[in-house]
């Protein structure tokens, strides 16, 4: 600010006072209006373009509850004895695991879903169960909730960025419903495919990704007792921006494999397609089994970032999970079928 | 009074400024961390801004010959080795951020990191490409090493910049609009300057042309 004013006040002629004050005061409003317009425009950079801020300050109605609100919501459900299969590591916040979410339907940023996903409506839905099984049907998703008791797990889940959280989710076990609808021989695999409407998931507008979102299991997989349902977590409905009112959890796996607001359950002979894989096969395999020892072809997977956490920590085979699914792959070159 | 051009004559205002204004995205960066607001994974948050931010200051710094070319403005010019030192000033961040944040010092995997993923690999190149060009950015050093050699030299920040923008491209997991922004930008700005050597420019503006060139090295 000393600068402003840059002549030596000794070299100024004397001038009628009003004359320098308006010089005076046009550089100062001069200055001010340059330095907002650069910082503006930078801070406009870094938010993405937004002309919010980065972090949204409330979430939008019927979503999530705020991010210092305790979740005390009447759970929807009686709480479950604790499962064998759960861990007992910290479990990451509510509003990390409701406020830092890849569901591209709603926006690649990971605020998005949180901030978008209020235009999901996960009631009425329904749920079809096709292809290679004895039942095939269409049914309420709170029919299908009343099928099976629910049940609390306390999963590690690790994404593909090298992130990792502990969520507790609340479902029932994949193998349940697979069993029920009783498969035929014919049926190899099962593939799932995500609600397809632009009006809802506003990211579907974008071409970011081929939609809707497919996922799928070789059946063993999917009948394997650590695979789940999702249907809530932390004791109470999945909010939407966590792919309500139906998700796949495969702890074992990437987290992309736990495909989100579950329209159709198709059951097949062949291998099916897979988005990720579809939209880069070099990089995301069918398998997407969590390896420490088989790097994304851009970045290690030796180490995670457990959310909440500063140091990095060692990433483990099958995600921890490899005592109870590692015989699931015995004699497969885990390289190859990454 | 007759109608002046955008900031012709003095502007004892525009270097504070904008020095002022660049200091925003490390200011607000500062205060959120402090206060917990980068989100649920604020490292990885501060790592892609300060990232973003540099390169933000590499394109702008190149883009004031062009501007200048284009349009007769000098004012660009004054703040080009400004920018350009903020471009370092966000780029040294972003590397010290990924290297004792992010990584923990473990110079094992940032040696691997380096080594074997080729979007650091280019990352770090345009940032060690930089580190010539912040120290030979005072008028000393360009009378030191005259202007013809200082110029050649400082054709680098073009590198860093092409380097920077792929580093960003190969970074991404799938949404590539952000990054195409900067190339397209970077394209532009290259064309302008290939243009210009091709002589199209002066013919279409010679005076302002002249008159900038003497304007060049030390604008101030």
């Amino acid at each position: 600010m000393a600068k402003l004013p840059n002549e030596p006040s000794s070299e100024i002629t004397p001038l009628p006072v009003y004359v320098r004050r308006r010089e005076f005061i046009k550089n100062a409003a001069l200055f001010a209006g340059t330095a907002t317009a650069v910082g503006g425009g930078l801070l406009w950079v870094m938010s993405g373009g937004r002309a919010d801020s980065p972090e949204p300050a409330s979430p939008p109605p019927g979503a999530a509850p705020s991010a210092s609100q305790e979740v005390n919501a009447e759970p929807v459900a009686p709480a479950a004895a604790r499962s064998p299969y759960s861990t007992d590591e910290a479990m990451t916040p509510y509003k990390d695991v409701t406020g830092y979410n890849n569901f591209y339907e709603f926006g690649v940023d990971k605020t998005d879903p949180a901030r978008n996903a209020s235009k999901l409506r996960p009631r009425p839905w329904t749920v079809s169960i096709e292809g290679e099984v004895n039942k095939p049907q269409t049914l309420d998703i709170d029919t299908l909730l009343g099928w099976f008791p629910l049940e609390e797990r306390i999963y590690r889940m690790r994404c593909v960025e090298a992130w990792s959280m502990v969520i507790p989710w609340l479902g029932f076990p994949l193998a349940s419903l697979v069993k029920k609808v009783e498969p035929t021989s014919r049926a190899k695999y099962l593939a799932f495919t995500t609600l397809l409407d632009t009006n809802q998931m506003p990211g579907q507008r974008s071409h970011v990704l081929d939609w809707p979102y497919v996922e799928g299991l070789r059946i063993d997989e999917a009948t394997h007792p650590l695979a789940m349902l999702a249907t809530g977590l932390y004791g109470k409905n999945l909010p939407n921006q966590n792919g309500a009112p139906l998700r796949l959890v495969v702890p074992w796996k990437y987290g992309f494999k736990g495909i989100k607001s579950i329209v159709k359950i198709r059951f097949v002979e062949q291998q099916p397609p897979t988005t990720w894989n579809l939209a880069a096969a070099n990089e995301y395999g069918f398998y997407a089994n969590v390896n420490p020892e088989v790097d994304h072809p851009r970045w290690s997977q030796a180490t995670e970032r457990r959310i909440g956490e500063v140091r990095r920590r060692k990433t483990l085979p099958f995600n921890g999970y490899g005592e109870w699914v590692a015989s699931l792959y015995t004699g497969m070159d885990l390289r190859r079928n990454f | 009074m007759p109608k002046q051009k955008l900031f012709s004559g003095p502007v004892p205002f525009l270097k504070p400024a904008v020095f002022v204004g660049s200091l925003f995205p490390f200011v607000a960066l500062t205060i959120r961390a402090v206060r917990g607001q980068l989100g649920a994974n604020p490292i990885a948050t501060g790592l892609n801004q300060l990232g973003l931010v540099a390169l933000v200051f590499l394109v702008a710094s190149l883009a004031c010959t062009p501007l200048k070319l284009l349009f007769g403005w000098t004012w660009p010019i004054r703040i080009r080795r400004m920018l350009g030192l903020f471009a370092f000033f966000y780029a040294l961040l972003h590397v010290g951020t990924y290297t004792g944040i992010d990584q923990g010092f473990d110079w094992k995997a940032i040696l691997a990191d380096v080594t074997q993923r080729k979007f650091i690999f280019v990352g770090f190149a345009a940032f060690v490409l930089l580190i010539p060009l912040a120290a030979t950015s005072t008028d000393k050093m360009v009378r030191r090493l005259g202007f013809a050699r200082w110029k050649l030299l400082h054709r680098l920040a073009y590198v860093a910049a092409i380097l920077g923008v792929i580093h960003f491209v190969w970074r991404v997991k799938k949404d590539l609009s952000q990054p195409a922004v900067f190339a397209v930008l970077l394209a532009a700005l290259l064309a302008v300057r290939i243009v210009d050597s091709l002589g199209w420019l002066r013919r279409a503006q010679p005076k302002v042309a002249h008159r900038n060139q003497l304007a060049n090295v030390n604008p101030d």
